[in-house]
């Protein structure tokens, strides 16, 4: 098995022409475990990661914390994600320590292209859920 | 107890521990041994079956076999006595006698196969269910560790390079702006091209006649035409 990185080849070239040619950079981060950092120009503050298990590729990406939302309407958040859950393709709403994410996952040996096809849904999705949920935000 | 159940218990207890608990090295390394000795066992009891049920097939056709044997002896034995040959009939019933005896001996064995048979498929059925639970429970502990030790890898990065996290509407703020021509589903956006942009001015200039748009030259067009007319002399039939 390739390392992530290896496998993920030319991944900022497939997701570049998923998403109209935006740049995409690929930018491994330092820790346990393989994670590539995909940032897309025009969403830098929004950017995509992407690791691996024995059995599954995921990819995150991080939407607020529970400091940036509203205490009053954290509930109706709460319910709304829930809601929202079975709709998003490709995309699960979720909650890492305090941080809201979404995520998506693949088989481990998934081909760079499905990946690039993954981490272009993700990002269209967590902007749409930043831009849909924002009157639940500080 | 099953794998989403215990994460739930763990939730009630802290969220804080999620992730270290689910993660337990051992129980991963005990399950994945676990699934290679059911595997070993489910491949080894098919083995098993197979030959079990060929051997129930063989039984169940020496029934009929002996069945039709045993009728066949009858009506020979039946014929000796219609010809008053009792030593013949009694040598025939011998055989018939011989015939229902083995006869007996295969129904039994084929009952006995048919239950081992069962017993096999119980057998497979519940270690199939038992591999597939514990698949299960490595590949939610799996993806857990997987999204665990990433937030942390990442929280760790985002720290070490000092940068603040915007919150996250600053951050969507700023995609917005960054964003005039945002063609998707940035209703907001588009709104605001439609009232303050570009092509909203050039609409009102046409609108009232003024700049070089179709509506206007349309009109000057019409005066063109209405002149040619004029000149031609009046209607063209």
């Amino acid at each position: 098995m390739p390392t992530l990185l290896e496998q993920l080849n030319n991944l900022d070239l497939l997701t570049s022409a998923l998403m109209g040619g935006a740049a995409v950079q690929l930018q491994p981060i330092t820790g346990d475990v393989p994670v590539v950092q995909v940032s897309i120009e025009g969403r830098d503050e929004l950017p995509i990661f992407v690791t691996c298990s024995d059995l599954q590729i995921i990819c995150l990406c991080y939407l607020w914390t529970d400091a940036d939302v509203r205490p009053e309407r954290r509930a109706e958040l709460m319910e709304a994600l829930l809601d929202l859950n079975p709709s998003v393709p490709l995309s699960a709403f979720g909650r890492v320590h305090g941080r809201f994410v979404l995520v998506g996952a693949l088989a481990r040996a998934a081909r760079a292209e499905d990946v690039a096809h993954e981490v272009a849904v993700l990002s269209d999705n967590a902007l749409d859920a930043l831009d849909a949920l924002a009157d639940y935000l500080k | 107890m099953t794998v989403i159940k215990k994460l739930v218990t763990l939730l009630r207890g802290s969220a804080r521990e999620l992730g270290q608990s689910v993660v337990d090295g051992n129980a991963t390394r005990i399950y994945e041994q676990e699934i290679i000795d059911a595997k070993a066992s489910i491949t080894e009891a098919k083995t098993e079956l197979a030959g079990v049920m060929a051997k129930q097939m063989q039984t169940a056709r020496e029934i009929e076999r002996l069945k039709a044997e045993t009728l066949r002896y009858e009506d020979m034995a039946v014929q000796a006595l219609d010809k008053a040959n009792e030593a013949l009939a009694l040598e025939v019933a011998e055989r018939v006698a011989g015939l229902e005896s083995e006869l007996a001996e295969q129904t039994q064995a084929h009952a006995n196969y048919a239950l081992q048979v069962s017993r096999l498929k119980d057998l497979i059925r519940t270690a199939e269910a038992r591999v597939r639970e514990h698949e299960r429970e490595i590949g939610i502990a799996k993806t857990t560790e997987s999204v665990y030790r990433a937030t942390q890898s990442i929280s760790e990065s985002i720290g070490a390079t000092g940068s603040q996290l915007n919150s996250a509407r600053e951050s969507l703020e700023r995609i917005k702006k960054r964003h005039e021509d945002l063609a998707d589903r940035m209703a907001a956006a588009e709104q605001l091209d439609q009232e303050f942009g570009h092509r909203a001015l050039e609409r009102k200039l046409a609108d009232a006649g003024i700049g070089d748009s179709d509506k206007v030259r349309a009109a000057q067009v019409m005066e063109r035409l209405k002149a040619r007319r004029a000149a031609s002399g009046g209607s063209n039939a």
